[in-house]
Order: C-alpha cells, then structure tokens, then sequence
C-alpha cells in the first residue's frame, strides 16, 4: 500500500462516500474504513459531515474513532510497518526485532520516520504464528523476519521497488 | 500433456514467498514448452514445509518442500512435474506424512485440497451435501442434529452449540441474526484464518443452515483488520454464493433465504468478546455488555442473535451430511468431536493439527510438533491464547480435553498452543499479559481497566527486587479482584497467565535483585 494509491482529502469525495454508507445498519465503522482506505487517514474535517449524516454527536463519532487502533486522524507515512507483538512472535525473537526496528528507523511506535517513507505501529497478531516474527505492509505479510530481513525489508521499502519485486 | 501443479496460497505461505514462486514456476515452464496448469490451493498447514509444491498423478498428490526459487531450476532438472521423481526436496506422496495421516480432519478435510474459490472443487468434495439434508428439515430437527452432535462453541466459552441455536429459534421474533465471530484475536491461533482463506464456503454453507435452524434471514461475519486476505477470498466466496443461488431470496431454489455480509473490526482485541462484538456491529465503541441479557435474547440491533465462532460454524456443514453421530463418535467425555489444535511460537513443525479430543499436549508438542524450532530445551507453553496459563513440563500430560484442562486450572480457548524454549523470561511474559490488558481493555469496568495498569507496575516492582514478598502478596490479591470483579473475560482472565507464570516459574520472579537496565524493558515501559 503506497500513497500514490490515496487521494488526498476533498469534503466532496468524503460526502459521496458518506453518503454510500450511511443506510447502512451499523454503518459507521464500514464507513470509517472506506474513509481511511481512500485518504489513508480519517481527516478531522470530515468528522463533522459523518456526524451530520448518521445523526450523531461529533463527540460520538470521535470516540469511535478513538477507541479503535486500527482508525487513524494523522497522515502516516507512504507504508505502514506494523510489527507484531503478540506471543507467538515473541517466542521467536520479536521483542529484539522491534528494539532493532525503533533504533535503525530512530521511531517509537505511532511515529513517522523524517523522510516521510515509513511510519511504525505494533499489532497484535497477524495470524502468522507459525513463522514468526510477522511483519505486515499493506496487505503483505512477511514471515521469519529477523533484523537483517527486517533491514531489507525497509530498504526495498524506501525505495518503493517492493511492489515490482512482488 | 499437460500436468496438474498445486502452489499453496494462504497468509503464511504467501509471506513465505508462494506467489513469486508460483509466478516464476509458470515462466520457467513457458521457457522450456512444459504444459503445468498451476492450480492454487490454500495451504495443508503443515508451516515448516511451506511453500509445499504438490503434483497430480495417478496414485496421489506427491509434495516437494520448502520450495526456494533458488530450487526451481533443480525442480525442472528432476522433471518434479512427474511426481514421484529423485530430488532432495520430494516429500512422497503429501497424503502419507505422518503430521497429516496422525489426524482426524473432519472439519479441515478440505482445507489445502482444493482452490478456495472453486465451486466446483467445493461441490465434488462433499461441498453443500449438509446445507441439501438441511433444507428438507424442519427448523427443530436441525438444532436437534447439533445438539446430538455434542458441539461446543470453538470460540474458547466451550458453551453448547444447540442449546445457543435453541434459545435463538424459541424467541418469539420475526428479526434474527446470525453473527459469525471472526474476530481471532489470540496469538497463536490461525484456524479461523485457515477456514476463511482455504475453504470459505465450508463457512458460508455452516452459516446459511445456523439460518435455517433458528428462523435467520441475515448473518454478518465479523472479520478482524489485520487478516486483509481472509477478507478479499470471504468477499469472492459470497459473490459466487449469491450468483449461483446459495444466498439470496432462494436459497437452491427453495423458498428460504439468506443473506451474508462481512463487516471489518478495526484493531480491537476485545471485539472477540461477543457482546462488544456486537457494539462493534452496530458501529459503536466495543464497550462490553453486561450479560443478562443474552445475545440469544437481545443481542445485534436488539434482536435475538446467534454468536457462533468460525470454527463452530465450520462443524456444521459436516453434522449435517455425515450425521450427528460420526462427529460425536470423535472426542472424550463432555468434549465430543475434534479440535483444530495450532502449534505456534517457538516450534520445530508449526502448523494445523486437527484432533478429536483425548490426547495429552505432551504428544502434540513432540510428536507432531517436534519440540523446539531453535533445539533448546521447551521450558513453557502458553495454551489458549493471551489469556491462558502458562504451562511447565509437570504439566503436559494434562489431556487435551475441556474439563482436565479445567481441572488443571488452564483453558484449551481456541486451540493455540505456543511453544518457548528456556531463554524466555516468564517475569517478562506476566508483565506483558497485564500491559496487554491495559492497552486492550474497553474500560467498562474498573477491575480490568484499572487493575491491569496496576499489575504492570506492581510486576515491575518485583522485578525490580523490591520488596518481592510484600509485592507478589499484592499480585495475587489484585489477580483474585480482577478474576471476581471483571465484567468479562478479559479482566477476568488475564490473571491466569500471571498467576500460572509465578506459581510454575517463581525463580523468574525472584532472581532480579538488581534494577532492571535492559533496554528493551524500558521501551516497552513506555508503551503503557
């Protein structure tokens, strides 16, 4: 998942795909995943125009938003990185691979590395728990990642050959 | 000729590099005028020999693993397309490796057979013969068949499938949902993930009779975020489900209908708790629901639901077309049937081992898992997810089953088994369980939301040496008041691993006199 997928935010887009959802029954967290899957980010702006549609407080709707890890209001990074930090990873070496990850990309998790390329967040289980430690970008699980795998992993990432690779 | 090749393609086998092998394998074959008809199956499970290349022929499936680019050219050089060639990754026939012979796969007989989006290959392998007996059975008769079977809910409670179905189908209401719980939040646990991404249709069919059964028109399956290819094979499935009439107004064309939808989580583990699930649904806060009533009762949208798990659901289909019998035949006292079992972690062969229930964890960690992947020695295994005990050696012989497990003061949950060899430091895994919980818990009650910070510090205290007697006295009354006090499982578990953890590895909580200088520890200090 690059930026290049994303748009960047218009109040007509974010209301055409409100309106999409918001017959839904429960509609708010599909919506709230449409939102984010086309700007890569929920933007605060389009909090209000949520709340408006689906009748609710713009304090609700934060409060949906806050709860849940997944949903963002930042802008991250052009790739994710989430690290996995569940057990099964841990028994195979993730906690010195995040220690590795937050002192090559000189981040703590939720930030954002200064070039703008990567942005480092925690997971709890990727389902890959046989193969660990678990890396996931975008929608691509890596397995078996050591510091070194790790390390070109983001190399490739840095210099976006990773989806010409794959 | 042509020649009939099977490239596996779940999460794992993929993250193992199954598509670029599978991509490169179709070039080299066009290079050198070989006819292969590359057919992509979803995985045997079978992890440390992934990505598991497999050949037609006439006596079976032959399987070559762990298959490299690297290993292609020797592969083509072998003419590996005839099967039963010389080549030092040839596994024999993949049907009679003892990993998969040992096991009793009822629910998973298909998974890693067929292409999890093929129709055809679902229906020429006992696919919808269940949803066809249910079809001509009246709504009773079909909980009658899932209470006979012994069914327990997979999901961890254990609580009795057809009881569930059977409070559901006497509500008096016209509205009813079935709720598929798809939220496999454990570590170590992957079947749920295996059955969507490898046999999708086993759970749309399993769905469509919960339907039928309790007077169901709409179900909603509840998928978490980070399983993103279990989400793009579950929106394939239902398209071809709906476009060949087993969704819809009429269902094979009978008058019943049913219609199926997957919603998406967002990144919270306590959406696995069913009734925050159903806040999720409904697109709050997955804030936990004090139970009465009952989802059975007032459940998705104030109606009555059934909240199974997927691998509740997946039984069904099974049930129905081999009889109530042959799945109860499975198992051991009050646990009838089989458990798809997940070794994972620190494990030599990690993978699916579905069993019916009985034997010890002994002889799943060893026997079919072969101990530890980095040779030293096991020291604990954590059973049932983040909210399961930690177990030593003097407790392996504990049989797989609900009640020993019980009796032995752990859970069996969903089946995850996570190995650790003797470099773990279990001061370290209990700090992590109440950290978790922190980050994890919906806040509803204070037990939970408050105890587990509290736990954190207290365990950094103790591992910090101070005052360890006076701190773990502390510990254990804190863990009592968030067993008793927790509004649900999750403040209501989390103590089992804490308390597993000092009673099995006390030496762990003891042996830091000094101040804790890892860096590693500081950083995840942080994070809470």
């Amino acid at each position: 998942m690059t930026i290049s997928k994303f748009v960047t935010y218009e109040p007509s887009i974010a209301q055409t795909i409100i309106d999409d959802f918001k017959a839904k029954p429960g509609a708010l967290l599909p919506l709230l995943h449409a939102l984010q899957d086309r700007f890569s980010y929920i933007p605060n702006e389009s909090i209000p125009l949520i709340a408006t549609a689906l009748m609710l407080s713009r304090a609700e709707v934060h409060g949906v938003i806050s709860f849940y890890h997944h949903f963002r209001t930042q802008q991250p990074g052009r790739h994710v990185v989430e690290i996995c930090r569940a057990e099964a990873c841990q028994a195979v070496g993730a906690r010195q691979l995040e220690h590795h990850a937050k002192q090559t990309l000189h981040l703590d998790y939720h930030q954002t590395t200064t070039d703008n390329t990567i942005t480092l967040e925690p997971v709890y289980c990727l389902g890959n728990c046989s193969c660990g430690p678990s890396v996931r970008v975008g929608n691509d699980i890596h397995a078996n990642m050591d510091p070194h795998a790790f390390d070109a992993l983001v190399e490739r990432l840095k210099t976006d050959l990773l989806e010409v690779l794959q | 000729m042509m020649y009939h090749v099977y490239v596996p393609s779940d999460t794992t086998a993929k993250a193992l590099g199954a598509d670029r092998l599978a991509r490169l394998m179709a070039i080299m074959a066009a290079e050198q005028g070989i006819e292969l008809n590359i057919k992509r199956n979803g995985t045997r499970a079978m992890y440390w020999l992934e990505p598991l290349v497999e050949v037609e022929t006439a006596q079976g499936r032959f399987g070559f693993g762990p298959v490299k680019e690297t290993d292609l050219a020797s592969l083509f050089a072998a003419k590996f397309w005839l099967g039963e060639v010389d080549h030092p990754l040839a596994l024999g026939l993949v049907e009679d490796i003892d990993y998969l012979k040992k096991q009793q796969r009822l629910t998973f007989s298909r998974v890693g057979v067929i292409d999890p989006v093929c129709l055809e290959d679902y229906r020429s392998h006992y696919g919808f013969k269940g949803l066809e007996n249910a079809l001509n059975l009246s709504p009773q008769a079909l909980v009658d068949q899932i209470k006979a079977s012994g069914l327990r809910g997979r999901g961890g409670a254990a609580f009795p499938t057809g009881i569930k179905w059977q409070t559901v189908l006497d509500a008096p209401t016209e509205q009813k949902y079935i709720v598929c719980n798809a939220d496999e939040g454990d570590s170590g646990t992957f079947a749920d993930r295996l059955v969507m991404e490898c046999d999708p249709f086993m759970l749309i069919e399993g769905m469509i009779i919960a339907g039928l059964a309790v007077g169901a028109t709409q179900g909603y399956i509840y998928l978490r975020s980070e399983y993103p290819l279990a989400h793009l094979t579950l929106e394939k499935a239902i398209a071809i489900a709906y476009e060949n009439n087993l969704l819809g107004p009429n269902i094979l064309g009978c008058p019943q209908c049913f219609h199926l939808e997957v919603r998406l989580g967002a990144g919270a583990y306590i959406c696995g708790e069913e009734t925050s699930l159903l806040e999720s649904l409904e697109g709050k806060r997955g804030l936990v629901r004090a139970k009465p009533p009952l989802p059975a009762i007032v459940g998705l949208f104030g109606k009555p639901t059934v909240v199974n798990n997927v691998l509740s659901l997946a039984a069904v289909p099974f049930i129905l077309d081999k009889g109530a019998k042959a799945y109860a035949d499975c198992g051991m006292g009050r646990s009838r049937g089989t458990l798809p079992f997940q070794l994972a972690g620190n494990v030599k062969r990690g993978g699916l081992v579905e069993l019916a229930f009985g034997p010890t964890l002994r002889e799943l960690m060893f026997d079919f898992g072969g101990g530890t992947r980095s040779g030293r020695p096991l020291r604990a295994v954590q059973v049932g997810g983040p909210l399961g005990a930690y177990l030593p050696d003097s407790q392996w012989d504990t049989q797989l089953d609900y009640e020993a497990f019980a009796k032995a003061n752990a859970v069996l949950g969903h089946g995850g088994v996570v190995l650790f060899d003797d470099t773990v430091d279990m001061g370290e895994q209990a700090r992590f369980s109440m950290a978790f919980c922190a980050v994890e818990s919906c806040g509803k009650c204070t037990p939970c939301r408050i105890g587990s910070t509290r736990g954190v510090e207290v365990i950094d205290r103790i591992r910090a040496g101070e005052n360890i007697e006076g701190n773990l006295a502390l510990l254990s009354d804190l863990c009592e008041t968030m067993i008793d006090g927790s509004l649900c499982a999750m403040g209501g578990m989390t103590p089992f691993p804490v308390q597993s953890a000092i009673k099995y590895f006390h030496e762990d909580f003891v042996k830091h006199s000094a101040p804790l200088s890892s860096a590693v520890s500081i950083t995840n200090k942080q994070e809470v």
